[in-house]
């Protein structure tokens, strides 16, 4: 001790310590302490920014699905073309030179001058027009002899062009429009026989085939996913919170309790296109339930969600206070009528926002349901009736997703990505339902 | 009959069970409710219980048990020749359930009666043409065997439905009875009543364990009959993957290497990503935020985990993969010709993972007892220091535990890949080359027309086995060194 205070401490040679002034020494390790600060905010700016990129990306792209350029006519229904119309065979071909005629004498009338044939004119039309213009004939009889307005759905290159999206470069090479269809949509647009509206049928329509993106809409494989979700909530539930009420309050320490632990904890982190695959081989090809059904898509999402929702079950059981339990006890309760009567509805909150995050979860995924075969068909019809809803094929909303984001036509991305909207839209309904469940009904013991 | 309609009959008999056994224990104890042994409901209970619960179990088993059985049986009918010109057991096995199918439907929509939708064969033209015309369009000519075991087929499964309904329904009747028999004031029923329900809590509990049983048989009886087919060397060692659909069994080339290849290519890049923005925002998140910016930044990390897989499928596909293509492509370095690679895959999967990282790592920093960074900090370290010399080295198995559940969810990722990957197989070292993955093949192996039994299909099912067993194993390590990290502070 002594010796320590005797020897002077090696001063720097030429330089004077100072407190308020640091030495390179400090300054260096102060200047790493900044640094390594600042990793950490471009780290977390870095993921915001992904983030705002990727909602960005959603909301701009998915922004233009939820409306639609139609193009309004107005058509006399002379009787006589009609019922010729109606007695060849193809009759949506003469309906549709029907359409091509009216848009030729819309045109005239507005004074937009053309050279076009009506054959080519009618190109600026959705593939359907002379099918809904006969079903709209057909299912009012009463109109034929008038003159009618009628709304059709503009082709998907027309619609593109009012949102931007095509160009008249990237018509050369394209069979169904040329550069000149885009300067009659230009002055149709001043004469207001072209407008866009919100498009209500992208959310309750159904799905079209190849050529006609402008019809597709996600309203049939919504009414997949909703039966989906039915399945996964009337199994999961009901199995999970039994799982969870057994390993929390009754199982003994033993082997096969260990077994099924460690199963759970496991089963959470199998990929999901695992569980597709148990999906395929243990529904369809062993138990031949139907193929691409919403029933067989819900067991398998309930197998998959099954172990997040024991999870968060578990984890709400936990929270319940032993005093509650060793009152219900002392008072002569069963350990089944403690468990049932007091735990259980104090746990309930708990229980069903774990749920709700797992349906969400279970809403959202599509691996499984692409082996499964809830893809790759076109969801034309919504199901009638509940039997019908589980059992026949259709699609899911991730599903519809995928398929559209496969198909050549870029105005099918343009669906894709609304697609994704409405999908967000639930998954965000969803768990704010969640939160508020937990914020109204959290107790803190 | 329908087997909901056995089901809600089942059902029925157990309200009425209910109904009459809480009457019978009331009426036993001479309508005083303190001369029973438990309360009238656990009476009531225990009749439903003991008739509803066997019934539906066996219910529920007899329909999955029936198409086995039943598929046994008329196997044998088949004969070796019908096998060889049809391939396989299976192929020749769903020919025969499409004609009975064809018959029921005849017979429902009564272009055909009963009798003669099972004695009808002695013209097979006739057959075929009479279930085209209701819509069901045979693929092979029926032989007069197909018919011949499809009318056994129809004939077995209704007598099977018959009993069916018969055995579910006598079960339901006679297990009521039993237990309303048994009923008296002194029957303790809340201790049977009790008994009962937690065995069907443990049957609850059990189904994590039937369902990783029932993946692992799915997986194992189609790799085994693939391995039948193809043989193994040439799956788990072969360099070349080009499955032929034109052939069956023909110049298929099923490698899994250039697959395994672009799986761990992928994963790699996406930790690249991951691993660092994922930890360091975890650190700063959870030691020097002040607590507002943690409420804010936390959640809003955590929204990336909640998008569905499908979004960053999209996102790759559509914004990610051009953009890369216009920094990198043909206009100015030239690296990349299309928007799948495996950059693609791996960047958007990176941005898919960075929450799980930072979440996890978040809560094993913050595990890490405040002493021994009050110790380092005593001693004079500053913040970064500590964080880096005492809180890491204390965090570091828990954090690599939680990078390899991270690692473990990059392998198994489907969607991103699907989109994002491209398709070709190749075995290269350039990541802004299309490549694909063991998820993204057994994808498209099984969403095409292919039949169940060619190799080119089943080998999905050995792919979706090795695919199990590496994630199975990442898992287990994974879990194993979190929870070892845990006890270490608990």
């Amino acid at each position: 001790m002594t010796d320590a205070t005797a020897q002077p401490l090696p001063q720097p040679e030429g330089k004077k310590s100072s407190i308020l002034v640091a030495d390179a020494h400090t300054a260096k390790r102060n200047a790493a302490e900044g640094r390594f600060k600042a990793y950490g905010i471009i780290a977390i700016l870095i993921g915001l920014l992904f983030l705002v990129a990727l909602l960005g990306s959603i909301i701009s792209n998915g922004a233009p699905a939820f409306t639609q350029t139609r193009v309004t006519l107005d058509i006399p229904l002379n009787e006589d073309e009609i019922e010729a119309a109606e007695a060849s065979i193809v009759k949506t071909a003469k309906y549709n030179d029907l359409v091509g005629t009216a848009v030729a004498k819309a045109l005239s009338d507005a004074g937009i001058e053309t050279d076009m044939e009506p054959d080519s004119l009618l190109r600026m039309l959705s593939g359907s027009a002379g099918s809904n213009f006969r079903n709209r004939v057909l299912d009012n009889p009463g109109l034929v002899g008038s003159t009618q307005t009628f709304e059709f759905l503009a082709s998907s290159r027309v619609d593109g062009y009012l949102k931007g999206r095509v160009t008249r470069d990237a018509l050369v090479d394209d069979k169904n429009l040329d550069a000149a269809h885009l300067d009659l949509v230009d002055q149709m647009r001043e004469a207001g026989l072209v407008n866009r509206g919100f498009n209500l049928d992208f959310i309750l329509g159904a799905d079209a085939s190849d050529t006609r993106p402008e019809a597709a809409g996600m309203g049939v494989s919504m009414l997949g996913s909703f039966f989906m979700m039915l399945v996964v909530l009337a199994c999961a539930l009901p199995i999970g919170i039994a799982a969870s009420i057994y390993l929390e309050e009754f199982a003994p320490q033993n082997r096969w309790t260990d077994l099924i632990e460690v199963n759970i904890s496991n089963l959470a982190a199998v990929p999901s296109i695992v569980f597709g695959i148990l999906g395929l081989s243990a529904f369809i090809q062993v138990m031949h339930l139907p193929q691409s059904a919403p029933l067989v898509g819900g067991l398998t999402l309930t197998l998959m969600t099954l172990p997040t929702i024991v999870i968060s079950t578990r984890a709400s059981l936990k929270s319940v206070p032993p005093s509650i339990r060793d009152a219900a006890l002392g008072v002569g309760a069963s350990k089944m009528q403690a468990v049932f009567h007091h735990v259980l509805p104090l746990a309930m909150p708990g229980i069903l926002t774990g749920t709700i995050i797992g349906l969400a979860q279970a809403l959202g995924e599509t691996a499984p349901l692409l082996l499964i075969g809830m893809v790759g068909f076109i969801a034309s019809n919504p199901p009638e009736g509940l039997t019908s809803g589980f059992m026949d094929p259709n699609s899911a909303m991730p599903a519809q997703i995928y398929e559209w984001a496969k198909r050549s036509d870029p105005a099918f991305y343009e669906r894709a990505w609304g697609g994704i909207i409405i999908l967000l839209l639930f998954l965000m309904t969803m768990n704010i339902i969640a939160i508020l469940l937990r914020r109204k009904f959290e107790r803190r013991w | 009959m329908p087997t909901i309609w056995i089901a809600l009959l089942a059902i029925a008999i157990g309200v009425a069970g209910y109904l009459i056994g809480r009457r019978r224990a009331m009426s036993s104890a001479g309508g005083r409710i303190r001369n029973l042994h438990s309360l009238p409901n656990f009476y009531g209970m225990s009749a439903a219980l003991s008739g509803l619960v066997p019934a539906l179990l066996v219910l529920g088993l007899w329909t999955l048990a029936q198409p086995l059985v039943l598929q046994n049986t008329i196997s044998d009918m088949i004969s070796q020749d019908q096998l060889e010109s049809t391939g396989s057991l299976g192929l020749a096995m769903s020919d025969v359930r499409r004609v009975a199918d064809g018959l029921d439907l005849a017979v429902s929509e009564s272009a055909l009666s009963a009798e003669e939708a099972s004695s009808i064969g002695t013209d097979l033209s006739e057959v075929r043409a009479l279930l085209g015309e209701i819509g069901v369009a045979l693929g092979s000519d029926v032989s007069q065997e197909t018919l011949r075991a499809a009318q056994a087929y129809r004939g077995q499964s209704a007598t099977g439905d018959l009993f069916k309904t018969l055995v579910v329904l006598a079960i339901a009747l006679g297990g009521t009875a039993l237990a309303i028999w048994r009923i008296t004031a002194a029957f303790r029923a809340r201790n049977f009543v009790e008994t009962g329900v937690r065995m069907l809590l443990i049957a609850a509990a059990s189904i994590a364990v039937l369902t990783t049983v029932g993946i692992f048989l799915s997986l194992i009886f189609n790799t085994v009959e693939f391995f039948r087919l193809y043989p193994a060397w040439d799956f788990f060692f072969g360099t070349t993957w080009q499955p032929s659909f034109s052939g069956r069994g023909g110049a298929s080339q099923l490698g899994v290497v250039p697959l395994l290849w672009g799986t761990l290519y992928i994963s790699l890049i996406a930790l690249a990503v991951a691993v660092p923005i994922g930890l360091l925002s975890a650190i700063y998140l959870s030691e020097y935020a002040s607590p507002r910016v943690r409420a804010f930044a936390k959640p809003m990390l955590e929204v990336l985990a909640g998008i569905p897989t499908i979004v960053y499928g999209l996102f790759a596909l559509l914004t990610v993969g051009p953009l890369l293509v216009t920094v990198f492509g043909d206009n100015t370095v030239g690296w990349m010709r299309g928007g799948t690679a495996v950059m693609t895959a791996g960047l958007v999967m990176g941005i898919m993972l960075i929450p799980f990282v930072s979440s996890l790592s978040d809560d094993i920093i913050n595990s890490v007892p405040q002493a021994m960074r009050d110790g380092s900090l005593g001693l004079g370290a500053t913040h970064a220091e500590t964080v880096r010399q005492v809180v890491l080295p204390a965090a570091l198995p828990g954090v690599v535990g939680a990078i390899l559940l991270a690692a473990s969810r990059a392998i198994g990722e489907t969607m991103i890949v699907v989109l994002g990957a491209g398709a070709a197989a190749r075995l290269s070292l350039n990541p802004f080359e299309a490549m694909t993955t063991v998820t993204a093949k057994i994808v498209s192996q099984l969403t095409g027309d292919s039949d169940f039994s060619s190799p080119e299909a089943l080998v999905a099912f050995a792919l979706g086995m090795t695919l199990f067993v590496i994630t199975l194993g990442l898992n287990v390590v994974a879990l194993y060194i979190v929870r070892k990290y845990r006890e270490q502070y608990e």
